[in-house]
């Protein structure tokens, strides 16, 4: 069967920089797709990249190639990579704040996608707009599609934006850090809303995120970015009880646990160098526990473990 | 509901004095015949020079007309020739700036330099110069101050949109099917209409300023038709003999632009919309 969302050896780059370097990611119906990595590892991007969006901030595929159902989005027109969007591929903005357009009523914003993509009148895209409100479980549907988005809290906001990415029925969500700009108690009801939406609609989603702690509640699979190349890719379950890449480890170690001794949280040291400093050999090395003089000499390639693959030297010997 | 921006403006301290008096002028604009008694045109040798008095107001010039009358009836020539002009203005402007920014490239470049080399010239310049090719009369005055703030409006313009196109929910309404024409009509335009109509506002006042100007020099509406430039123009000459002449126009195009300021002010406050997210955050 074909995967819906394939990304194959995409390479992404923005003028001079190459930002992202041969990643390849693939998602199936109905499955949730964890990406995660630290800011600037390239997350963002790989979303972009699925949806045909980076000529918007003047980036472009520079190598392999990224497929929706089996069509590659670089064979498409224009138009047909348009009608996609919001159609069958929904995106979730990261910012909830400023991805409502302020001049505009609520309802307004996400009546127009149903009625551009599904061809709706205005009073059954309204409701539509209305049933997608309700089922996201926002009180006074009425009232909030009347108000405007100054009006609204953040995670209203996002549950607004959520609601835009629905309203064409896709069959793809990707949310790109859908939960940071968000309190901590609205953060678990917004993973829980696109949850429920994969599991009632069956809808795919991918989740662009830097907490490992989302990843091991909602995701089937994980992907783990560093410094635009993949880590390490894989089922959750396996990669959480035995992880094989020294950086997937370290973020696991990031989570917080119950009964956690005081000053026991872990952190990486260092910072995920920029695209135009890049280290040699493996980029993670020179953050890594594990380094040897190897690392820096030797970029490590993907290796088959399990039914997932990791990129590291010093992949631990399966232990049979 | 709250009502409407340019309604909370008048309720403020400002807005109040500034907003009532601007709704008089105009309304005297347009019901000049019903107001008075007196035509504007018609002379009358024997009552001229007249200092203020009850069956003249504001006294009568040196062809004995009614200077009140002539007032309100100038008041038809400035308001119109100045807010013709300055809408004009905005959307000939709004266009090539919205136009200059969304498709970039050479054409925003063209764009710019023309429109910083007009930003150069003061604007009374430009609108001599335009005037003296057109010829005087309401309509050379019209197109002068139309194209003498062109600049202005057109840099606003393009440089709401740069900035809106960065914007969050611009990249979310292309990742949700939006094409071109629907960003730019439906999302970028409407944002940049605030600003660019307060700014209207009070080019509005500075418009006034500059049709007085022409008028002064004698460029404006022609005689008979009265225009507050026009009416300084022949009192400047008898400024000791009849003060009233120049005082009273003077006083009409001072306190208007001040009202038209104060309540471009209190609208600013009013329809701000980055305030109000902060205030609603």
């Amino acid at each position: 069967m074909t995967p819906l969302l394939e990304l194959q050896n995409v390479s992404v780059s923005i003028g001079s920089a190459q930002l992202l370097d041969g990643v390849s990611l693939r998602l199936e119906r109905g499955q949730t797709l964890g990406l995660v990595g630290e800011s600037g590892s390239g997350k963002s991007l790989t979303a972009m990249a699925a949806m045909g969006l980076l000529p918007l901030i003047g980036g472009h595929v520079s190598a392999g190639s990224v497929s929706f159902d089996g069509q590659d989005l670089a064979s498409l027109t224009d138009p047909q990579r348009r009608a996609l969007r919001g159609r069958r591929i929904g995106f979730v903005t990261q910012n909830p704040m400023t991805a409502l357009d302020p001049v505009q009523r609520i309802g307004a914003q996400i009546d127009v996608v149903s009625r551009l993509h599904l061809g709706l009148t205005k009073s059954a895209a309204r409701a539509r707009t209305l049933d997608l409100l309700t089922q996201l479980r926002i009180p006074e549907a009425h009232a909030v599609a009347e108000a405007w988005p100054h009006q609204l809290s953040g995670g209203m906001k996002q549950r607004i934006v959520i609601a835009m990415a629905l309203a064409g029925d896709p069959e793809l969500i990707i949310a790109d850090e859908p939960t940071t700009a968000l309190d901590v108690t609205v953060q678990a009801q917004i993973i829980q809303i696109l949850a429920a939406l994969v599991r009632e609609k069956g809808v795919a989603l991918l989740l662009i995120t830097h907490d490992m702690g989302v990843v091991a509640q909602i995701c089937d699979r994980v992907a783990v970015l560093y410094a635009g190349r993949l880590a390490e890719e894989g089922a959750v379950a396996p990669i959480f009880a035995a992880p094989q890449h020294p950086y997937t480890k370290a973020l696991i170690t990031c989570i917080q646990q119950e009964g956690m001794a005081r000053g026991t949280l872990r952190g990486i040291p260092g910072a995920v160098p920029s695209a135009r400093q890049y280290p040699t050999g493996c980029r993670f090395h020179p953050r890594c526990i594990k380094a040897t003089a190897e690392c820096a000499a030797h970029t490590p390639p993907l290796v088959a473990k399990g039914d997932g693959q990791a990129a590291c030297l010093h992949l631990p010997e399966p232990a049979l | 509901m709250t009502p409407p921006a340019p309604l909370r403006a008048l309720r403020r301290p400002a807005g109040a004095p500034a907003g009532l008096w601007l709704i008089l002028v105009i309304l005297a604009a347009i019901a000049a015949p019903l107001l008075t008694p007196y035509a504007y045109d018609i002379q009358n040798l024997k009552s001229a020079y007249q200092p203020p008095s009850a069956s003249h107001w504001l006294g009568t010039d040196e062809f004995g007309r009614d200077l009140l009358t002539r007032l309100i009836y100038g008041a038809r020539t400035s308001l119109s020739v100045s807010s013709i002009a300055i809408t004009i203005s905005v959307l000939c402007g709004m266009t090539l700036g919205a136009a200059a920014a969304w498709f970039g490239g050479w054409f925003d470049r063209a764009v710019t330099t023309v429109v910083d080399l007009t930003w150069s010239f003061p604007e009374i310049l430009i609108a001599l110069i335009l005037v003296a090719i057109i010829g005087p009369g309401t309509t050379g005055t019209m197109v002068a101050i139309s194209v003498a703030y062109l600049a202005q409006f057109t840099r606003l313009t393009r440089a709401q949109i740069m900035t809106l196109k960065g914007e969050t929910f611009i990249e979310a309404a292309a990742s949700l099917g939006a094409g071109n024409a629907h960003i730019l009509f439906r999302h970028l335009l409407p944002n940049a209409l605030a600003p660019v109509l307060v700014s209207a506002m009070l080019a509005t006042g500075d418009a006034i300023i500059l049709e007085a100007t022409l008028g002064f020099f004698g460029l404006g509406a022609q005689p008979p038709v009265p225009s507050w430039g026009g009416m300084m123009s022949a009192g400047s000459a008898l400024v000791f003999k009849a003060p009233w002449i120049i005082i009273f126009p003077g006083l009409a195009v001072a306190i208007t632009v001040v009202a038209i300021n104060l309540y471009g002010d209190a609208l600013i406050a009013e329809l701000d919309i980055r305030a109000r997210m902060r205030r609603a955050v």
